[in-house]
């Protein structure tokens, strides 16, 4: 008697956790980010790096004709390789930069700002990773060129390069 | 494509046989034939090959870069150096599977060969089991991921593979990494055959703990391995990020661990059967789950490659058969052994291993909960978590001192009975000395001193417990070995973790910076051309008081994917490694440069590699304890 007791416990804690997984991967478009080019970028909410404002990520895009999204941290090496090109983008008027703190420190973000140079206009900070999760990344870096219209134009994972830059002013002049 | 299709068919072939053997295995079984012919060990043999074939054939895709081929288009490039080519054929998930499925079957293979002294019902029934893996990881390669998948028209050139992935230790580290996972399947296979057979006694655990020992030495080279390859590539000067794949690795290592020391007590009394059984099991589990984690992408992680709802559903759907199978059989066969309470002492070698038991569970169920709860939380209430180093530090740490201090006490009892009666003055006094040692070492620091103290002079009690063992016990050598390598792996991470510096500045050429007492000064920066990336080397010269040396920190401009790696320069002495790593800031002038001096990282490597040389040394050894 005691035996089926503990088997039909086990039985039913495995089919749990058996129920769990299965409908975890039904959901894993969320963890594991689809190809997503034209499609419209999920609105998210978080708190500004330097001034601690709450910001609608919806009403920083609409305020510009396109927005360059990046996902960044001080920890991660290709970051430091791509900035750089973020900050020779900086004085592109038409593009509205939006930085992405993922999974970082305050301290260490803000060093690492001061000592390579801040190119963005509004900076999110992603603490737990979850809005990057949100959007569909893969890691950092990763960036999305966005329009007025929320909807995603063009995306790169892995540090941009300068062959991406000229892309991304291409398919900026020709949206025009 | 010849080769493509050949090695297609060879995997049919492969499909075929291991169907056959399933059949053939389970019904010699019931009509309890009283031999292995030499028929089936040929057939077995045959069924090897053709694996091994399709796995040649795919490495050969790879080697003449033939595009026609799905996964060689996707993973690699023709500029690539040719080991890359050939370490590319399972950095992807098609060829991963294929070496995983290559290993299987070799396992069953040399199982056979080496099992003759078994019962031979044994014998069978392992190999109706490890077949039934086998099969369905065949029917997940065929259906979900086959690797030989063609393309027409044929592309010209190669997506590439991630440069981040071409390092030598990443190279060898999945195929021994697996080695040691799916060496957990004959454990399973083995145990679950036992238990039908009820054979689950002294001899069985002599025989099943070579196995064991080969998995484990395997599993904690291969952890070992990744570890070093986040050192020397990924640049960030850490070796562990409890990153879920990482833990993924961790947790079948910490039940193989736990089931290795179960075996003993089975082996020498015949006792915990039921234990040992759920331990085997669970081990198997955990690895498979491991690669259902992984594979199918489930998991919130940084480097998660290939992400498919239908393989995800598969392999989660094969595993819980597998598990449901196992609990079944498990509740049907498993004897009562009502008496095994009376018959462990309190102070007893067995009660010690069972302790070591209760520490490995609960680290095991820490990293558990740590990697799962994201997806129980978000399946259930539909909000995203994200857990991180904190969390283990806080949860493991405090109860790793109670382990270290009772892993240099539990080993010294005896079997049966020890006679535990006059309390010994000379241990407790040598332990208050490495309390004050380790208070003298941590006073500086901006360490908490209360947890610090006690944590770095139970780690230093546990070190000279095992230097003394390593001299004394010359029949336990190998378990001596295993524990020494643990107790320095400990000693030095916590070194390591108190004693690190970094130094980060933006710098030209020439120019020199100061840092505590060394100076750091960048004399020049030279180019090359290489085959598939642009090589920017710089030369630093670190000075201190009484040595000068030259460091140079390299940056890659890969052509195909166009990415950007930093190699750092990593000089290892003895004592602390100097690891310097530079990133590109403003063309080719300034660059960010990271110096940091890390203490004791080669004995970290070193550590591990004792631990794993006290399983291969027991491995080797006639002569039993």
């Amino acid at each position: 008697m005691n035996k089926q007791i503990k088997f039909i416990l086990i039985f039913s804690s495995l089919l749990f956790i058996f129920i769990i997984f299965f409908f975890g991967l039904n959901k894993s478009n969320i963890y594991t980010p689809n190809k997503v080019t034209n499609i419209e970028i999920p609105n998210f909410e978080s708190r500004e790096l330097f001034s601690n404002q709450k910001i609608n990520a919806y009403e920083l895009i609409q305020n510009s004709d396109y927005s360059l999204i990046n996902i960044w941290a001080s920890w991660c090496l290709p970051c430091r390789d791509e900035h750089p090109i973020l900050i020779n983008l900086q004085d592109k008027k038409k593009l509205n930069l939006i930085g992405i703190n993922y999974k970082d420190k305050k301290k260490n973000s803000i060093k690492f700002l001061n000592e390579l140079g801040n190119p963005y206009d509004t900076i999110i900070i992603d603490k737990n990773g979850l809005i990057s999760v949100s959007l569909g990344a893969y890691g950092v870096p990763e960036t999305y060129l966005v329009n007025r219209n929320y909807k995603i134009l063009k995306r790169y994972v892995g540090p941009l390069n300068q062959e991406n830059v000229i892309e991304l002013f291409e398919i900026i002049n020709e949206n025009l | 494509m010849i080769a493509s299709k050949l090695g297609y068919y060879s995997l049919l072939l492969g499909f075929a046989i291991s169907s056959f053997l399933l059949f053939y295995s389970l019904n010699s079984f019931k009509k309890k034939k009283l031999s292995i012919g030499s028929n089936l060990v040929s057939v077995m043999s045959i069924q090897l090959f053709s694996v091994f074939l399709s796995f040649v054939s795919l490495i050969y895709c790879f080697l003449i870069s033939d595009f026609s081929n799905e996964t060689v288009y996707n993973n690699s490039h023709t500029t690539k150096p040719i080991f890359y080519k050939i370490s590319g054929s399972w950095g992807n998930h098609e060829g991963s599977l294929l070496l995983w499925l290559l290993v299987l079957t070799l396992f069953i293979f040399l199982f056979v060969i080496f099992s003759k002294k078994q019962p031979i019902k044994y014998r069978f029934l392992t190999i109706f089991f490890q077949q039934l893996i086998i099969t369905g990881f065949f029917l997940f390669l065929i259906l979900t991921s086959n690797p030989f998948n063609l393309l027409l028209p044929v592309p010209k050139e190669g997506l590439g593979l991630n440069p981040i992935l071409q390092d030598p230790a990443l190279a060898i580290h999945p195929p021994i990494l697996y080695l040691g996972y799916v060496g957990t399947s004959i454990i399973f296979s083995a145990s679950l055959s036992s238990l039908v057979n009820k054979n689950v006694n002294s001899d069985w655990a002599k025989h099943v703990k070579k196995w064991t020992l080969l998995t484990w030495v395997f599993l904690t080279i291969g952890i070992l391995l990744g570890s070093i390859w986040a050192y020397y590539e990924l640049g960030w000067g850490g070796f562990w990020f409890w990153d879920p794949v990482e833990n993924v690795s961790l947790i079948p290592w910490l039940c193989l661990t736990a089931l290795l020391h179960t075996l003993t007590v089975l082996e020498k009394r015949n006792l915990l059967k039921s234990w040992t059984m759920i331990l085997s099991i669970a081990t198997f589990t955990f690895s498979m789950s491991g690669t259902f984690l992984v594979r199918s992408g489930i998991l919130n992680s940084v480097h998660t490659f290939a992400n498919d709802p239908e393989r995800g559903i598969f392999i989660l759907t094969f595993l819980f058969i597998l598990v449901f199978l196992s609990v079944i059989l498990f509740f049907s066969y498993q004897e009562n052994d009502k008496n095994a309470q009376n018959q462990i002492h309190v102070f007893s070698r067995e009660t010690s291993i069972l302790v070591n038991n209760w520490f490995m569970m609960y680290f095991l169920s820490v990293v558990l909960i740590g990697t799962i709860y994201p997806i129980f939380i978000e399946v259930l209430i539909n909000e995203k978590i994200s857990i991180g180093p904190p969390f283990y530090n806080k949860l493991l740490i405090p109860f790793l001192i109670p382990f270290l201090i009772f892993m240099s006490i539990g080993p010294n009892f005896r079997w049966i009975k020890d006679n535990f009666k006059k309390i010994n003055y000379l241990r407790i006094f040598l332990f208050i000395i490495c309390l004050s040692l380790s208070y003298f070492i941590i006073k500086d620091t901006s360490l908490s001193i209360l947890i610090s103290t006690i944590f770095g002079g139970s780690a230093i009690y546990l070190f000279l417990t095992t230097v003394k063992d390593l001299f004394r016990k010359k029949l336990l050598i190998a378990q001596s070995i295993s524990h020494f390598g643990f107790s320095l792996f400990i000693l030095s991470i916590l070194f390591n973790s108190i004693f690190s510096n970094e130094f980060s500045a933006n710098m030209k050429i020439g120019e020199e910076f100061k840092y505590k007492n060394e100076s750091i000064k960048f004399l020049n920066l030279k180019t090359f051309e290489k085959d598939n990336y642009k090589s920017l080397v710089a030369n630093f010269e670190i000075v201190n008081s009484n040595s000068s040396v030259s460091m140079f920190p390299e940056v890659r401009i890969y052509n195909e994917p166009n990415i950007l790696t930093s190699e750092a320069d990593i000089i290892t002495s003895v004592f602390a490694d100097k690891f310097i790593v530079m990133n590109l800031i403003k063309g080719e002038e300034i660059f960010n440069v990271r110096y940091q001096t890390k203490p004791f990282m080669i004995w970290i490597w070193m550590s591990t590699i004792l631990i794993a040389l006290g399983g291969l040394v027991s491995l080797f050894k006639k002569k039993y304890e």
